[in-house]
């Protein structure tokens, strides 16, 4: 129990993919402008890192290491979450139109998501930290990328309400665009940097 | 000849630059900024890796089928960026470790993919390689100016080097990281466009010149 308390509490405050982790920034700034949009490519990014995770963690851990071939994880794992995102896209769109509808121009993009590949990394390396000194094992490392997903979904919803509210306001020219919206988001970077001394 | 290998360049450098113009590669910039150090072996290890995937998917362009184009240049990047963190844990362990997962999401850089798709399959090997230096060069340079930057500040070091005890110790996190690069995205820009309004007023200025001179030399052709 205390070892699910820690990974939550690590996955979505202390060691937050985006504010503290700086992992998948491109959809955060690209896919920020609206809150609906924002939503939609958290719950496609949650998906797609519970996925990747599910499967790259067992096939390294079982398969790539008896076999001491760990030296070609980023391959096999690229590969990996390529094939796996082209299938969602194709599952979604036969099961559900509408959700494909809703999602289907984030999915492709999630592909070169650093958020996906960097969960599928993070759990096979130096877990110490993450895990409050337990050992890893498919369950967690399926639970890490869960809650890691939500805590990026989170940033992603706060980040699209403030720029949504930033749309109002008179901008300078030069900092109009990317500088303002970094300038946003370092705000709740440093917000979240409280978090860290929690611990 | 040198001419349109040197607009390649300057477009890789500075107009279309890969950090502060097209805001690309976010998220190694963000994450290694802190240190002056490690952004600068950071923009090295990703001029080498698109340097050779530009040249080597430019060599293999007429083979790759268009229907399977980026798997097929994801994994050569893969390759590439593998056989990188291999040479670089053996020779520099020290960079090695301050890079951290950072290394293995070269593959995912959207600048080595976006050179790969927007240029290298289009061009030349000589072409593409000059492009892929380029734009390594360009992101290179961008990381290193604010790693300076961020580390003086936040760190009160450069390079490792301490020079003062005072630092703002919030510009060495993520935090800090975001503010420095949304103000040189902001400045470069204004720079940037300073610069071209003057190219333009100056190229306008020389075009009206030649027009006034090229009238009044018609002109006393045409009295005549």
């Amino acid at each position: 129990m205390a070892t699910f308390i820690a990974i939550v509490l690590a996955a979505v405050l202390t060691n937050n993919f985006i504010t503290v982790k700086t992992y998948g920034i491109c959809p955060f700034l690209g896919v920020s402008k609206k809150t609906s949009s924002a939503v939609g490519m958290g719950i496609a990014v949650t998906l797609v890192m519970v996925l990747a995770t599910a499967v790259t963690y067992p096939i390294y851990e079982y398969v790539m290491v008896p076999l001491d071939i760990a030296f070609l994880e980023i391959i096999v794992f690229i590969f990996i979450i390529a094939s796996l995102v082209q299938m969602l896209e194709k599952i979604i769109e036969k099961v559900s139109p509408s959700l494909y509808n809703a999602m289907g121009i984030y999915l492709p993009l999630i592909t070169t998501n650093c958020a996906v590949l960097g969960v599928c990394e993070l759990v096979i390396g130096d877990t110490s930290a993450l895990l409050d000194g337990a050992a890893m094992n498919f369950g967690w490392a399926v639970l890490y990328a869960l809650f890691a997903g939500l805590g990026f979904t989170l940033v992603m919803i706060i980040m699209s309400g403030m720029r949504e509210k930033l749309n109002c306001m008179k901008v300078s020219k030069s900092l109009a665009g990317f500088p303002i919206s970094m300038i946003t988001a370092s705000f709740i970077c440093m917000a979240f940097t409280v978090f860290t001394y929690i611990s | 000849m040198k001419n349109k290998y040197g607009k390649i360049a300057l477009d890789g450098l500075i107009f279309n630059n890969p950090t502060f113009v097209l805001v690309l590669g976010t998220c190694p910039t963000l994450g290694l900024i802190s240190s002056a150090s490690s952004a600068f072996g950071m923009g090295l290890t990703v001029v080498v890796i698109l340097t050779l995937s530009n040249m080597l998917i430019s060599a293999f362009r007429k083979i790759i089928p268009n229907e399977v184009r980026i798997p097929a240049y994801i994994v050569i990047i893969a390759t590439l960026v593998t056989l990188a963190r291999m040479i670089l844990e053996k020779l520099v362990p020290d960079l090695y470790d301050s890079l951290g997962g950072f290394l293995a999401l070269i593959v995912v850089n959207c600048i080595i993919l976006g050179r790969a798709e927007a240029f290298a399959n289009k061009h030349n090997v000589l072409e593409s390689a000059v492009d892929g230096l380029a734009n390594g060069l360009g992101f290179t340079c961008a990381l290193t100016i604010m790693g300076i930057v961020c580390e003086f500040l936040g760190k009160g070091s450069i390079f490792g080097l301490q020079i003062m005890n005072f630092k703002i110790a919030a510009l060495a996190t993520p935090a800090g990281a975001f503010i420095i690069f949304g103000l040189s995205i902001a400045v470069f820009t204004y720079v940037l466009n300073t610069f071209m309004r003057s190219r333009r007023i100056k190229s306008n200025k020389i075009a009206r010149e030649n027009l006034l001179d090229k009238d009044a030399g018609a002109m006393p052709v045409k009295e005549a």
